[in-house]
């Protein structure tokens, strides 16, 4: 079996990425290295689905000089994975940003950014 | 240490899991499914040059409809809870910007904000579109912001660039339904030549529309999280 393909350097990158993320948001105390965690998880799975919709030898799905519109079913990859991780991405901008605003005000409430002291809702 | 074992023990399942997919994974050799439908009639029936835009604003245009309110839900969201906790916009310590910063912001912001457009103008021919082109423009803003913190920004400019670009969008999705086959189907307006800038009918309007409005939310959210900005003593 080959792994030294282009798909499973590209496969293996983000199961890398993902899991580092997975580590990072369940040892980290700092809650801003959690966020950071979370955006890493969130690229990793970005990466595996753009690795997974990749096809042997084939190009971007943009038709152009060397991709027409006759061709174009035996030059492209597959477009919808590209689509949905488009999507992914806006969303994980803004569940980022709407982390950030939230460890924001936890620090004015306790003037500190880690974990461990705010235990209101430990149990 | 009980806390560390486990928290291997749940890195090493799910490793474990994806594992087993790269193991089966090959890749693939042709096109499959709604890949190939897309493939074979997208540029017929849409008319753009770059696939992925055709799916994202006609075929899924919904699913893209509800991608920007979230982000509108976002950027309401951040405004409302930092307006709780903010402080006198007048009173806050700011660190000086160096020389340098302020002078290339003088010349970099105007280009930056060009180039977006370009993006976003151009997002049924190349790589690009709506949202990418909103988040250069809102980086223009944040290297204002970077080169002078104090400096006001137009809420009510902001709030009527999003709203108007919001409305057109839903309007040309409207429109869809009354001049041709659905909700945001493009072809009332003429589908043009393939790889043309007045091409793929209202695919252009509805990129510019999106283009401006995430460009908007995300100043907006930049703005927010700016004027709550202090440097502690």
């Amino acid at each position: 079996m080959d792994i030294f393909t282009i798909e499973h350097i590209a496969l293996a990158t983000g199961i890398i990425l993902l899991l580092i993320g997975i580590w990072g948001m369940l040892t980290q105390k700092n809650i801003i290295k959690i966020i950071v965690s979370f955006t890493l998880f969130d690229t990793g799975i970005h990466v595996v689905m753009v690795a997974i919709s990749y096809i042997k030898g084939k190009t971007a799905p943009i038709i152009g000089e060397s991709v027409t519109k006759e061709n174009a079913i035996d030059k492209i990859v597959d477009p919808v994975p590209h689509a949905l991780v488009l999507t992914a991405i806006v969303i994980g901008l803004g569940v980022t940003a709407l982390m950030l605003v939230y460890a924001l005000n936890m620090y004015k409430h306790k003037k500190s950014l880690d974990i461990t002291n705010f235990k209101e809702l430990k149990w | 240490m009980i806390k560390n074992f486990i928290i291997f023990i749940i890195v090493l399942v799910i490793g474990f899991i994806f594992f087993s997919i790269f193991l089966d994974f090959n890749g693939s050799e042709e096109l499959k499914g709604l890949g190939k439908y897309y493939a074979e009639n997208g540029a017929e029936e849409v008319g753009a040059a770059n696939l992925v835009t055709a799916i994202v604003v006609t075929y899924r245009g919904l699913d893209t409809l509800g991608e920007v309110s979230i982000l509108f839900l976002t950027a309401s969201i951040i405004g409302f809870v930092l307006s709780l906790s903010s402080s006198n916009n007048e009173d806050r310590k700011v660190r000086q910007a160096s020389e340098i910063l302020k002078t290339t912001s003088k010349v970099l912001v105007p280009i930056i904000f060009v180039f977006g457009a370009y993006v976003f103008i151009n997002g049924h021919l190349s790589p690009g579109g709506g949202f990418q082109g909103g988040a250069i423009i809102a980086s223009g803003v944040l290297l204002l912001f970077l080169a002078d913190p104090k400096r006001k920004i137009n809420h009510k400019l902001i709030q009527w660039i999003e709203a108007a670009s919001g409305i057109s969008f839903l309007l040309l999705g409207i429109a869809g339904i009354l001049l041709a086959g659905g909700f945001l189907d493009n072809s009332f307006l003429s589908l043009g030549k393939l790889g043309h800038i007045f091409s793929a009918g209202a695919v252009p309007i509805i990129y510019i529309a999106v283009g401006l409005k995430v460009g908007a939310e995300l100043t907006s959210i930049i703005t927010n999280y700016n004027e709550i900005q202090k440097e502690e003593e």
